[in-house]
């Protein structure tokens, strides 16, 4: 099958993704206790707060080090210890995460060694500060995400007793999904450690009295346990060990890794039961066959229409390896598949996939907007299925977009939508087959009338 | 207070009839406060961005341009190329080697596709620190596509969103003196509308009102312009100033280099609104505008005060708090929510002048505390402390205000209908009942579940 790539590129037209820090953020955000430090200029942590803010509907506060021109050129320490301070005064976290922005790294800011200076000036021994590096050019918010869980586990996780936890490390997915997962969890008798976990963290139930560090998210002591856990699931297909947590723990701990795909889609949602039943030797519940059940009769009522969609998927990696597998089992064709991360797994992940397929299908790469926006142009593509900037594709092209990922900032709810497990593949299923359907009906009387009524002759 | 457990803080905060009258503002926001400021690069782009028929291109890494990519509602009547976000796409390889190449080709790629007039090139934090020239390379691409491509200096780090405002004018003066040909004679009864960026079709809507009482809106800087239209800015015989913050700046220019006078005006609220139409027609010193404007004012009065009115009744007595970007958007609310009954027990600014923090001053009651930059904690402390029923602000503020029960008016740049002139005062009106008004402040008041 044909495949189109997009490699280096002397201009990107309507980027496809964010930067690195922005995933930092949200990685630290579902850390019990934790609140995070950018080392740059302020513009920074203003766009991605509001980026942030919009999608989740929750007050997001990033500090910042506002570096100045002076800080730029003398280096920035004075800022970054001033900022700690200001933030353990006001916030009283629990542990701070620190993240490098592209000036901080330009300008070759160390941001560990300072760190380090700063507990021991303060005389703080023990207080956890992670310090991850995420400069903005290094890559986009999907890795940053990865990066920055690793960090945070390299800089917690200790030596510690066998037990019979596992880890299960998800990618940037909605709360309701985080929500889902754990009560699969617990639907099988497994106790997990699961990170990040920012359900409530990033949505918080209205309460009387607001707290400025929103209570939940993974508990530092847990992620410090995490070496000793039984084995990893880590829902990441596509990235490289150099970021990935799971395979921090696989080489430094010997914890046995298992990687997955998120599980959306019947065939990614048995793949996390059986191994989680493989490791665990746990019964699957009624319930939960039950549910698989309810999927599969889903599925059936909605195949025919399903098979009239051709769809165009864009995201982050791991969400467009679950849509493409769920459209494929559903009989929707990807025709376009696109990702603004830069990863040279994904296409092979994909080419199984799509192994099925018998049409030309374009996989891109590292790619921007104005792009997928050419693939899909008079392509037949009548479904988009993304984050919110695939309204371009709506506006420009009439193309009707599914929200799946990140950021919905153009949608109420696009935090907690459900799409994990049976049950939630299910819910996703049936929002890509209903906007099909919209599609479809809000034209057909007219479309009708056009072809065979007012052309005759 | 622990929300101003910031010492540095205290500076830039105060509360009328107690003691000290004025406080710091116009400084470098202080590292660790959660300032909702954004930065030199930012300041710069939402000024340009409305100019229509422009590149707008972010020489930098892809974050800048994601997080502006069509994010303000700036309508246009004409072309649509400013809706796009074009990034050189920076990565590591170019931070190292050099980003000038990258640049060159990137306008190459671009001019070529799109054929627009004019191409803005805006520097970001790295450019400022890897030391491209921006300058040599966009004059050598100008001579070369033979169009005008012009660098914006607007390193991140090199100040506050002020100095990106200053970027932007200094940009938009570059436009306007080049000029090919001489420029002909003034127009009179003709004048440029700046700072003011057809948010939900504002200028449209100011526009209307100079045409209907006989005055000709030469161009706007920069809600719905065009580069054919900014060339034509010194035609103008007189220039009105509503978001001063950003504009001033080239107003003062524009008085220098083309002996245009300017007037500082505001389309915001109903006593504004008239004020500032006075005022414009005062300075034409036209009497047929002058009558004409009289009538307008009476006819649009008569419409809008019964709206007014109406939901007065039902916001009496509600106290508000006011968090926006620029000083004369603070001023204009003071004034437009008595209209409505309501006071302002807070208010403050990201980028107002100690001129502006004066007028405040003097426009708010007793007790009322004004701050610049302020940050998330100590919103939250005022808002509990003031007992604030609403609180006006951007996209980052809303949901704090939410989290507090309290109501909110998305007075910030992505919002999708107007609150400029008399219409702009009954949406106003409206968008307050129906946050201050809704049941849903009952239903998180009252109830619960039995145990």
């Amino acid at each position: 099958m044909k495949k189109d790539k997009t490699g280096y590129r002397n201009v990107s037209e309507n980027p496809c993704n964010m930067c690195m820090p922005l995933g930092g953020i949200l990685a630290l955000k579902g850390i019990e206790g934790s609140m995070v430090l950018l080392h740059g200029s302020q513009g920074c942590a203003t766009y991605m707060r509001r980026t942030i803010s919009e999608h989740y509907n929750e007050p997001i506060d990033v500090a910042s080090t506002s570096l100045n021109e002076k800080g730029t050129v003398f280096g920035g320490e004075d800022n970054f210890k001033k900022g700690l301070d200001n933030i353990r005064l006001v916030y009283q976290p629990e542990i701070i995460g620190v993240l490098t922005t592209c000036l901080a790294e330009t300008i070759g800011e160390d941001i560990e060694r300072m760190a380090k200076e700063y507990i021991k000036d303060r005389e703080i021994e023990g207080f956890p500060i992670i310090s991850a590096p995420t400069p903005g050019y290094a890559g986009t918010q999907a890795e940053g995400y990865f990066s920055t869980l690793r960090k945070i586990i390299m800089g917690l996780a200790k030596e510690t007793k066998k037990n019979k936890k596992i880890n299960v490390i998800v990618p940037h997915i909605s709360t309701a999904d985080l929500r889902e997962i754990k009560r699969i969890l617990a639907s099988m008798d497994i106790e997990a450690i699961l990170l990040p976990d920012y359900s409530d963290t990033l949505d918080a139930p209205y309460t009387k009295t607001y707290e400025r560090i929103v209570s939940g998210g993974t508990k530092v002591q847990d992620i410090a346990s995490m070496s000793g856990s039984q084995a990893t699931i880590e829902m990441a297909e596509a990235i490289d060990d150099v970021i990935s947590p799971g395979a921090f723990l696989k080489q430094e701990y010997g914890v046995p890794l298992y990687r997955i795909p998120l599980p959306v889609g019947l065939k990614n949602t048995d793949i996390f039961i059986n191994t989680l039943k493989q490791i665990t030797g746990s019964v699957i519940p009624l319930d939960l066959s039950a549910e698989r059940g309810r999927l599969l009769d889903g599925m059936i009522d909605s195949h025919k229409h399903n098979f009239q969609g051709i769809a165009a998927i864009f995201g982050e990696p791991e969400h467009v390896l679950s849509a493409v597998t769920l459209c494929m089992e559903n009989g929707i064709f990807p025709q376009v598949i696109a990702t603004g991360s830069k990863t040279h797994r994904l296409e092979d992940l994909l080419y199984e996939s799509l192994a099925e397929s018998e049409q030309d299908y374009h996989i891109m790469n590292d790619t921007d907007f104005s792009h997928i926006r050419e693939k899909c142009k008079n392509s037949g593509v009548n479904i988009a299925i993304g984050h919110s900037e695939g309204k371009y594709l709506t506006e420009k092209e009439g193309i009707p977009l599914v929200r799946y990922g990140f950021p919905i900032h153009d949608r109420i709810g696009g935090q907690r939508l459900l799409s994990v497990g049976y049950t939630g593949s299910l819910s996703f299923l049936d929002r890509i087959t209903n906007t099909l359907l919209d599609h479809k009906y809000i034209n057909y009387r007219s479309t009708m009338l056009q072809k065979y009524y007012d052309t005759r002759s | 207070m622990q929300g101003l457990a910031i010492q540095e803080r205290k500076e830039s905060i105060f509360t009328k009839g107690e003691q000290r009258n004025t406080l710091t503002c116009d400084t470098d926001s202080i590292s660790g406060s959660v300032s909702q400021r954004a930065c030199v690069y930012c300041g710069a782009r939402v000024v340009l961005n409305p100019i229509t028929d422009a590149i707008h291109l972010v020489h930098g890494p892809i974050g800048c341009a994601s997080y502006t990519w069509d994010i303000r509602g700036s309508l246009s009547s004409g072309e649509e190329l400013y809706r796009n976000s074009f990034s050189t796409d920076l990565r590591e390889q170019d931070i190292i080697f050099g980003g000038e190449k990258k640049l060159t080709q990137a306008i190459d790629d671009l001019v070529t596709k799109y054929h627009p007039p004019l191409v803005f090139v805006y520097s970001t934090c790295i450019v400022g620190v890897i030391g491209d020239d921006l300058e040599a390379i966009c004059k050598a691409a100008s001579l070369k596509h033979q169009i005008e491509i012009i660098p914006i200096e607007s390193s991140g780090f090199i100040g506050n969103k002020s100095a990106g405002y200053r970027a932007a004018c200094e940009g938009l003066l570059r436009l306007i003196k080049n000029q090919p040909n001489p420029i002909p004679p003034k127009e009179k009864n003709t004048l440029n509308l700046l700072g003011d960026f057809n948010l939900a079709a504002e200028t449209w809507i100011i526009k209307s009102y100079l045409e209907r009482v006989g005055i000709k809106l030469n161009v706007t800087l920069t809600g719905d312009s065009s580069y054919e239209q900014i060339k034509k800015t010194p035609i103008a015989s007189l220039n009105i100033v509503q978001c001063a913050g950003s504009m001033i700046y080239l107003a003062e220019k524009l008085k220098e280099e083309y002996d245009i006078p300017y007037l500082r005006i505001s389309f915001i609220g109903i006593e504004d609104t008239i004020a500032s139409l006075r005022k414009i027609a005062a300075a034409l010193g036209d009497e047929q505008i002058i009558k004409n404007i009289e009538k307008l004012i009476r006819k649009e009065q008569e419409k809008t005060w019964p709206v007014i009115d109406y939901y007065k009744h039902k916001l009496q007595g509600k106290k508000a708090a006011v968090y926006v970007g620029g000083g004369f958007k603070a001023i204009s609310l003071i004034k437009q929510f008595r209209e409505l009954g309501i006071e302002v027990v807070i208010v403050g600014t990201q980028t107002g002048s100690q001129a502006e923090y004066q007028t405040i001053g003097d426009l708010v009651q007793q007790g009322t505390v004004i701050f610049d930059d302020t940050n998330p904690a100590e919103l939250e402390n005022f808002i509990i402390d003031k007992g604030a029923d609403l609180l006006v602000g951007g996209v980052k503020d809303r949901p704090l205000a939410y989290k507090l029960g309290t109501a909110f008016i998305d007075h910030n740049h992505d919002r999708k209908h107007a609150l400029c002139g008399f219409v702009g005062a009954e949406n106003f009106a409206k968008e307050v009942y129906s946050t201050v008004c809704s049941p849903v402040w009952k239903a998180i008041r009252t109830g619960g579940m039995t145990e």
